[in-house]
């Protein structure tokens, strides 16, 4: 399995959401697109050229965006914001808490440039804290999908999902290596390679990550189960729990700190129900910096050979 | 026209349903409940087209937000009074297992609410999102809301100010509580708010002023105000009002912002406000 999930192509996964964001856009219109002031880089020039009457430009003013999108559900709309991970959470969560999560408002929170791989911009731009502060929300879904094409289905099928919804993606070009007719089911986890040794359970660009560690794994006789976790809330606890009856350890592995992430998800669920080694492939309680995406994942621990380090560690535990 | 008597016997009543739930749970906002009791009177009485058996799209009708969740009492107290629920429920006021929440909720399913509110400043941006809805869907009625006037510290409400301009959101009622008072003190104390309507004019606002403790004045406002809807310019209403309205011993201080009436208090309050509409059952 895992000797053809090749690349050859690489896109970004923000190209994913703008492309997904149209084509919700032709199926329904009830879908309104918002942004604040990141038209460009959130890829939504597409959808505003087809729906300019659909497209709401709310200027820098991230919390007045979430209130007009709570507004905008209450009657009836699909909102879409679209705006950076950090001001899409962080700077707007008590609107998010409040006016969205705790008022059941069927907004689709579309975040972009999220975790270490934005790159240059430093810091202050890289959040690395989004996904649990979403996860916390009650009724909020979380999703964080892995490449160009799974962004595209994931957003399509959260505007048919009704509810609250947080969807992460990032700025680089990024390997496409999920099909483009892949079925998109939020809380399902899907497999990607079959194993018995250890269960790599990754999201985002990391699935990436953790497909070329586990091929280097093959390589040296360690049979790697590699699941894709695009969605973090609802979690698949039945596909986690049948991978690790099976291969009795993990690693997770994802661009965001260990507290509140994928892996903290996936520990809670194990405690209760299966516990068993497992180590995570994840930012330790650190802010980022400037750098570019292939050079802060390596350094703060995020690259390839950290998977395959935490894989020989767990399998020492066993 | 309006029977102006009988919308002052309502709110008396309100008045009343104010300080019992209040009184009850010996928690709750009544100074600025009470000093908007006329408002949400008129409003739901005279002012809007609405429809009671409540749909939370609010297609075809004029729908309310509140933004300064905290006066939920009075709030309440109209949205029964006018059929949205039974008025008996008002004794379940912040009572575990209530719909009436502390502060407004859509959790529990309240007819009337249309969105949480309690942490300020919100409420005028998601009025705004109702309001460009209506005018994607070309539903010619209006969205209302109230903010408190401390409330106006919030950024948030700014960014929205400057959203309506912009995109011309004249199909939405602002209505300023202007009491002068918040939990710490009065406004000018606290952090002033310098001169509010020249602020709203210069963000390009049609500003209007009323009395809200005069029920004739604040419906020849609010007929004017209609009047100006669909010209191009947001429309807010300053309305004056007295924090404690009705009750003497509660007017002119922020003493009552949130603090409730113990029994001698809540006896001598009710003596000044006869019963019109009959009390809910306790």
């Amino acid at each position: 399995m895992l000797d053809n999930i090749n690349f050859t192509e690489k896109k970004a996964t923000r190209d994913g959401f703008g492309d997904g964001l149209l084509e919700l856009g032709k199926q329904d219109d009830s879908v309104i697109a918002l942004t604040a002031d990141l038209l460009g880089s959130l890829k939504m020039g597409d959808f505003k050229d087809a729906f300019p009457d659909r497209f709401i430009q709310v200027g820098i003013a991230e919390a007045n965006m979430m209130g007009i999108a709570a507004g905008l559900a209450t009657a009836g709309k699909i909102p879409f914001t679209g705006t950076f991970a950090n001001f899409s959470t962080g700077r707007v969560y008590d609107q998010i808490r409040q006016s969205i999560a705790y008022s059941d408002k069927n907004v689709k929170i579309c975040a972009s440039h999220a975790g270490l791989t934005l790159g240059e911009d430093g810091a202050t731009h890289q959040i690395l804290e989004d996904i649990g502060m979403m996860k916390m929300l009650p009724g909020m879904v979380v999703i964080n999908p892995c490449d160009y094409n799974q962004t595209k289905a994931a957003t399509i099928a959260i505007g048919k999902h009704h509810g609250p919804a947080y969807l992460r993606f990032g700025r680089p070009k990024w390997p496409i290596f999920t099909p483009a007719d892949q079925k998109f089911e939020i809380g399902k986890a899907l497999l990607l390679a079959e194993g018995t040794d250890v269960s790599i359970f990754a999201t985002g660009h990391l699935v990436w990550t953790a497909v070329e560690a586990a091929k280097a794994l093959a390589a040296q006789g360690v049979s790697c189960e590699v699941i894709n976790i695009h969605t973090i809330k609802p979690l698949d606890e039945e596909a986690i729990l049948a991978s690790v009856s099976k291969t009795k350890c993990v690693v997770s592995a994802e661009e965001h700190q260990r507290n509140g992430g994928l892996g903290d998800s996936i520990a809670q669920l194990l405690a209760r129900k299966m516990p068993c080694p497992m180590e995570y492939v994840a930012v330790n309680d650190q802010f980022g910096e400037s750098g570019t995406s292939m050079e802060l994942l390596e350094k703060y621990g995020l690259g390839k050979n950290d998977v395959i380090a935490a894989v020989n560690k767990v399998l020492k535990r066993k | 026209m309006a029977d102006i008597q009988k919308l002052k016997d309502i709110a008396q009543q309100v008045r009343r349903d104010i300080l019992r739930q209040v009184h009850q749970v010996a928690s709750g906002h009544p100074g600025g409940s009470l000093g908007c009791a006329d408002f949400f009177t008129a409003l739901y009485f005279e002012i809007m087209d609405h429809d009671p058996a409540f749909n939370m799209e609010g297609k075809g009708e004029d729908v309310f937000f509140l933004s300064n969740g905290h006066i939920s009492p009075v709030w309440y107290s109209v949205l029964a009074r006018s059929g949205y629920f039974e008025v008996a429920e008002l004794a379940t006021f912040r009572k575990l297992n209530s719909r009436l929440q502390g502060h407004p909720a859509t959790e529990e399913g309240l007819p009337g609410i249309r969105v949480a509110s309690g942490s300020l400043g919100q409420g005028l941006s998601v009025a705004i999102g109702v309001a460009l809805a209506k005018k994607m869907d070309g539903d010619d009625k209006l969205v209302y809301v109230l903010t408190g006037d401390g409330e106006l510290q919030e950024g948030q409400i700014w960014e929205a100010v400057l959203f309506a301009n912009h995109n011309k959101v004249d199909n939405m009622i602002v209505t300023v509580d202007w009491n002068g008072q918040q939990i710490d003190g009065a406004n000018k104390d606290v952090l002033t708010l310098g001169d509010l309507p020249a602020k709203w004019e210069s963000f390009g606002w049609e500003v209007l002023h009323t009395d809200g403790n005069d029920m004739e004045k604040m419906l020849a406002t609010f007929a004017a105000a209609k009047a100006l809807t669909g010209k191009g310019k947001p429309i807010v209403i300053l309305m004056k009002t007295e924090m404690g309205a009705g009750v003497d011993f509660m007017m002119g201080t922020h003493k009552w912002h949130g603090s409730a009436p113990n029994d001698e208090q809540l006896a001598e309050a009710l003596s000044q406000l006869p019963e019109t509409l009959g009390d809910y059952p306790l």
